[in-house]
């Protein structure tokens, strides 16, 4: 067995995340590749709310309609998923205490959780103690994962999963992989971890999901990295704290969705002006407006690439995995403050909230490079004009230099300015840095090709459709390619990507085709676009379908 | 303040007879003397919003930071947060901070950081050239209210005190010493400080004589008394007819 899948469910409030997290764990130290998706509603208790859990010997982070392991806690689990079971090798789990099925394994959680005195929430560890005997999983990794990743009760819930683990039996063998087991982190801790890579020194956010993992990740580390971790009074101090950390000399981040960045905008405009670094984690979600804020959706790539008033150029990224998501926020930091300008990272709920086996020895070598200093001779310049339009920066308390920011037009020293060559002088400064980063891009895989790099049919996508796309792609023999910087374009690279390619189909999870659309302005022609956007992202399953339907 | 220059080469494009000037020759003065007894200068930043006010950023040499409208409070916060050492002035008009970015005020005044936020307070807009603010009295004429507003003002130091601002003050730009005085103080507060400043817009709102009878010198009052501080902070409500205290209403000392 190389591939298996776990569905587990219940109500909204039961734990079910926790569990899957979990059993992701145990699945990890077989050493499998893990990948886990995430359903919950908008609401805190008493939805229906689901998790699947998949492993692997490849690298994944695409969730399959089908599975193989059905863990039921109520009756709506067995009602909603019972056909997804692949039949044959397949198995329901269920709580017997509450829930009624024909077929399966009875376990009666309900039960045993009463008779050790355990809360209703443990049910979960009783049903994972039962999963691991059902699928052949020794009980010493069982109770490792417990001890490691269940501080509270530990030794109650240990009880309970042994309980669970004695009543079920053995249905399948999962063999032991010959991998190294990885650990299992989040986009959203992988995002953390990136900044702090970068240089993080201030994180200030707003929660609103499906951002509000990187606050929460980054505030828990506060004392640890010495970081400022900031919850103010909305969006627009959100970004105006960040740009006054920034002129100061700190590097900030700031973490939002649509709605929070429409807010954002004046002060990301102001960043562009006044020539401010900073970097944006954008977490879209299917909109217009409050939209699904639990679900999934690629619906800002036009935002953020014209986010802000006036002319100004910007960095804009989109990770599609957890390695990149690290790679990307490290890079996207150190590139907003070399060029001094406002970088957007584009990220959503299946690349912020997915769980994934994360190696950080793939996700590739990071420069962290000190920013254009000034050099303490003659008068200081905050906008002193270069061949770069890069001005060395100073900051509030370095002797001698007095640093004067304007988001007014400003002459070099920051003084405002109607001028017109003044203005016009002032502006070309400013979008020089483009040709300069747009040269160093060339560093930089900013766009990659997977799949059969000799087939004429290319599989565009971008973002957190990676996993689902390059592995149909793969199966399917198309050529797939995925663009990760959309600002400054790098043309070059992605025209040589689709060298040989005939026919490109473009899939997104929005209703418009917004990067099929953004290529048009490059005379790039998609010839299909496969569109989602009802908040779910693509399965396996899904995707292989709708591109057997055009390929075919 | 000795011969410190504080100016810039940047032309003052402000009316003449502005309450601006008031408010720029006493920070200078202040500022001076601060820098005079020790102060490093480099850890002196002043931020701006827009409006009138606002150019005082262009007219003083400190490190400035000039923001957007309504944007002054939260970037005063996190350059202090980011660099304690440095002292922090936010320069910010009624209709900036005291409309458009009220919420900000709020919750600085309540998270209590070490910031200086000195409004001028013209009770108009000056650049947009005449529009009632959140501090114009009942029935102002304006440019964008010609029948006159049906709305009271706000009582700025009411509101402050509400938010836990822990000093609070009112000075006026006929008066350069008090204000001095009260900036000087209120800089050296640790704490959060709102120093509202009744500054006269001779051209859209000329309250010179209206203040001139109105206006005198808080006496007799303890500022560490919170029930003193808020009855003299009601005896004005910037909208009906009464005298005007100047002086520092409230401060606490975190004691």
């Amino acid at each position: 067995m190389d591939n298996l899948s776990i569905l587990i469910a219940g109500r909204a409030g039961d734990g079910i995340d926790k569990s899957s997290l979990i059993i992701g764990r145990i699945l990890g130290q077989l050493g499998y590749n893990i990948y886990i998706y995430r359903d919950y509603p908008s609401i805190i208790r008493g939805g229906h709310t689901f998790s699947i859990i998949r492993c692997s010997v490849d690298k994944i982070a695409a969730h399959s309609d089908k599975v193989d392991v059905l863990i039921a806690l109520n009756q709506d689990s067995i009602d909603f998923h019972k056909s997804r079971l692949t039949g044959g090798k397949s198995l329901i789990i269920y709580d017997s205490t509450s829930v009624k099925s024909d077929t399966g394994m009875a376990i009666p959680a309900g039960g045993i959780i009463k008779e050790a005195k355990a809360l209703d929430l443990m049910r979960n560890s009783c049903m994972i103690g039962a999963m691991c005997r059902a699928i052949g999983i020794e009980k010493d990794i069982l109770e490792n994962v417990f001890r490691k990743d269940v501080p509270k009760e530990t030794e109650l819930n240990l009880k309970v999963a042994f309980r669970g683990f004695e009543e079920a039996k053995e249905f399948i063998k999962i063999e032991k992989s010959k991998q190294k087991s990885l650990p299992i982190i989040t986009g959203s801790e992988a995002i953390g971890m990136g900044l702090i890579k970068g240089g993080l020194s201030a994180y200030i956010s707003y929660p609103m999901t499906p951002s509000s993992g990187i606050l929460h990740f980054l505030a828990g580390l506060q004392e640890e990295y010495a970081l400022k971790v900031i919850h103010p009074e909305n969006e627009i101090a959100v970004m105006l704290m960040a740009l006054g950390f920034s002129y100061a000399g700190k590097k900030a981040a700031v973490g939002t969705s649509g709605g929070g960045f429409c807010l954002m905008t004046e002060g990301l405009s102001f960043s562009g002006m006044a020539e401010l670094p900073i970097v944006v984690l954008l977490g879209q979600r299917p909109g217009p407006s409050t939209g699904l804020p639990t679900y999934t959706g690629q619906t800002e790539l036009n935002f953020a690439l014209s986010a802000g008033h006036g002319d100004f150029i910007r960095f804009v990224a989109a990770p599609g995995d957890t390695e990149e998501a690290y790679y990307w926020s490290a890079v996207s930091m150190n590139l907003a403050w070399k060029y001094q300008l406002p970088a957007i990272i584009l990220c959503d709920k299946t690349l912020n909230e997915g769980a994934c086996s994360f190696d950080v020895d793939s996700a590739g070598e990071i420069k962290v490079e000190a920013p254009l200093l000034w050099d303490k001779k003659g008068e200081y310049k905050r906008y002193q004009d270069t061949k770069t339009g890069i001005s060395p920066l100073a900051f509030p308390s370095d002797e001698n230099a007095i640093v004067k920011v304007n988001s007014y037009e400003h002459d070099e020293s920051g003084i405002t300015t109607e001028d017109t060559d003044l203005t016009v002088k002032m502006q070309d400064k400013r979008c020089r840095k483009a040709e300069y980063l747009l040269e160093e891009l060339e560093q930089y895989e900013t766009v990659k090709v997977y799949g059969d790099k000799n087939s004429s049919t290319a599989l565009l996508f971008w973002g957190s459709n990676k996993g689902v796309c390059v592995e149909v792609g793969a199966r399917l023999g198309l050529k797939v390619i995925q663009p990760i910087v959309f600002s400054p374009f790098p043309l070059k690279q992605f025209k040589e990507a689709f060298k040989g390619v005939k026919k490109i189909i473009c899939v997104e999870n929005n209703t418009f085709g917004q990067l099929a659309d953004f290529l048009k302005r490059y005379g790039i022609n998609v010839d299909h676009r496969i569109l989602k956007y009802d908040g779910r992202p693509f399965s396996l399953d899904e995707l292989e379908q709708k591109l057997k339907k055009i390929i075919t | 303040m000795g011969n410190m220059n504080l100016a810039t080469n940047a032309k003052n494009t402000w009316c003449p007879g502005c309450g601006n000037f008031a408010i720029l020759n006493s920070i200078k003065a202040v500022l001076g003397e601060l820098i005079e007894e020790g102060f490093p200068r480099e850890k002196i930043v002043i931020v701006s919003g827009i409006g009138c006010h606002a150019k005082i950023a262009d007219y003083l040499n400190v490190n400035s930071f000039y923001s957007l409208h309504g944007r002054v409070v939260p970037v005063c916060e996190a350059i202090k947060l980011a660099n304690p050492e440095l002292k922090v002035i936010g320069f910010a008009g009624d209709g900036d901070t005291y409309g458009e970015g009220l919420e900000h005020l709020i919750f600085a005044a309540k998270r209590d950081i070490d910031i200086n936020i000195i409004i001028h307070n013209n009770r108009v807009y000056g650049l947009t050239t005449g529009q009632y603010t959140p501090t114009s009295p009942l029935g102002f004429k304006g440019r964008s209210t010609p029948f006159g507003t049906t709305e009271s003002p706000i009582n700025p130091l009411e509101l402050m005190m509400a938010s836990h601002a822990s000093f609070i003050a009112r000075g006026y730009s006929h008066g350069i010493e008090l204000l001095k005085k009260i900036f000087k103080e209120g800089i050296q507060h640790k704490g959060f400080s709102l120093m509202d400043v009744l500054q006269v817009c001779v051209t859209f709102y000329n309250m010179y004589d209206y203040y001139n009878s109105r206006v005198y010198e808080l006496k007799d009052h303890d500022s560490k008394d919170y029930d003193m501080a808020l009855k003299k902070i009601r005896e004005w409500d910037y909208n009906y007819d009464s005298k005007i205290s100047l002086g520092v209403f409230y401060k606490n000392d975190h004691i």
